[in-house]
């Protein structure tokens, strides 16, 4: 399958726009198996360098995990402000812990207004956007978290590090 | 994978329990499209379930008038255990008894005792206008429906 929306500047993007490769993640902030992709791509950013731009878009399965729409929410309150990546990260790395307390300490650890975010979050004021990612994640084939397209495909398999690496390898 | 019934073959009914004192016909949704997902069975891992993708995508089902409906041999106990715990918001039809007799009268139906993963839109006349099988450990998304759903419009 083919991602169907090109990444643009409206993306939340790691790395320089000219980057032989692109690896975008579809993820959910509760699935545990996103928890688990999130080091690996830490090392991969750490391994390719300045040749790989990586971009996060939002699949939170919302019904199964009742975090997992808040906390997408509240990336991207964070984003407007500029945060967003250490909110992103901030929630994965302590995932376990994920909760509405949670997401207000992780703002004010990074200088955002908790109360801004918690009533973003209570409006609902990104949920268009997140729902903007989930359906191009649907539409381009994405059926679980997390899914990463390498230049635009599919990844097809475990989200380890060695298999991700070896795809990364082939097209760079 | 199997043949499973193509599209241009008119929908088999069937009546199906939903929970343990009621039960669904496919005639009753004459009038609006319906999504049929025959699945192998309850209780697969979350992450990549498919059920709680199409719980999702189901607003967007839904902007096409279209009911979704998922089958399976899991009996009703089951599958209400099944809902409840992942939150489903919509019916799962239990092919119990005779077991997986919907499923064959679709070519739907496993040797090993199961459905085949397998997707039918069919229009509001009752006719199949896509079907899909997906290789049975493997989660076919919600892109094929839409497009479905979306060239019923056309």
């Amino acid at each position: 399958m083919q991602l169907k929306e090109n990444v643009t500047p409206e993306d939340h993007s790691q790395g320089t726009e000219g980057a032989n490769v692109t690896l975008v993640e579809y993820g959910d902030y509760e699935c545990p198996y996103c928890g688990a992709a999130y080091p690996v791509v830490k090392r991969l950013q750490k391994r390719f360098g300045e040749s790989l731009r990586f971009v996060f878009r939002n699949f939170p399965l919302a019904e199964a995990h009742p975090m997992a729409e808040a906390s997408a929410e509240a990336a991207e309150y964070a984003a407007t402000k500029g945060k967003f990546w250490q909110i992103h990260d901030g929630i994965y790395e302590h995932q376990t812990q994920l909760s509405a307390e949670l997401l207000g300490t992780l703002a004010t650890q990074n200088g955002l207004d908790p109360k801004a975010m918690a009533e973003a979050i209570k409006q609902h004021t990104f949920q268009g956007r997140v729902k903007k990612d989930f359906m191009s994640g649907v539409r381009s084939g994405v059926n679980g978290t997390p899914a990463f397209f390498i230049n635009g495909i599919l990844l097809d398999g475990e989200a380890d590090f060695e298999t991700l690496a070896a795809a990364i390898e082939a097209v760079r | 994978m199997s043949q499973i019934l193509p599209a241009g073959t008119k929908a088999p009914d069937f009546t199906l329990h939903v929970t343990p004192d009621q039960t669904v016909s496919l005639t009753e949704f004459r009038g609006r499209p319906v999504i049929l997902a025959f699945y192998p069975a309850d209780w697969s891992p979350v992450c990549s379930d498919q059920m709680a993708l199409y719980n999702e995508v189901l607003p967007e089902f839904q902007k096409h008038g279209a009911e979704l409906i998922g089958i399976s041999v899991d009996g009703v106990w089951c599958h209400s255990a099944f809902g409840k715990d992942r939150n489903l918001h919509f019916p799962l039809l239990a092919d119990f008894e005779p077991k997986g007799a919907v499923a064959r009268l679709y070519d739907s139906y496993r040797q090993e005792g199961v459905t085949e993963r397998a997707l039918f839109v069919i229009d509001k006349e009752g006719m199949i206008r896509w079907s899909y099988c997906s290789p049975v450990g493997v989660n076919p998304g919600a892109d094929g429906i839409l497009q479905a759903l979306e060239a019923l419009e056309k």
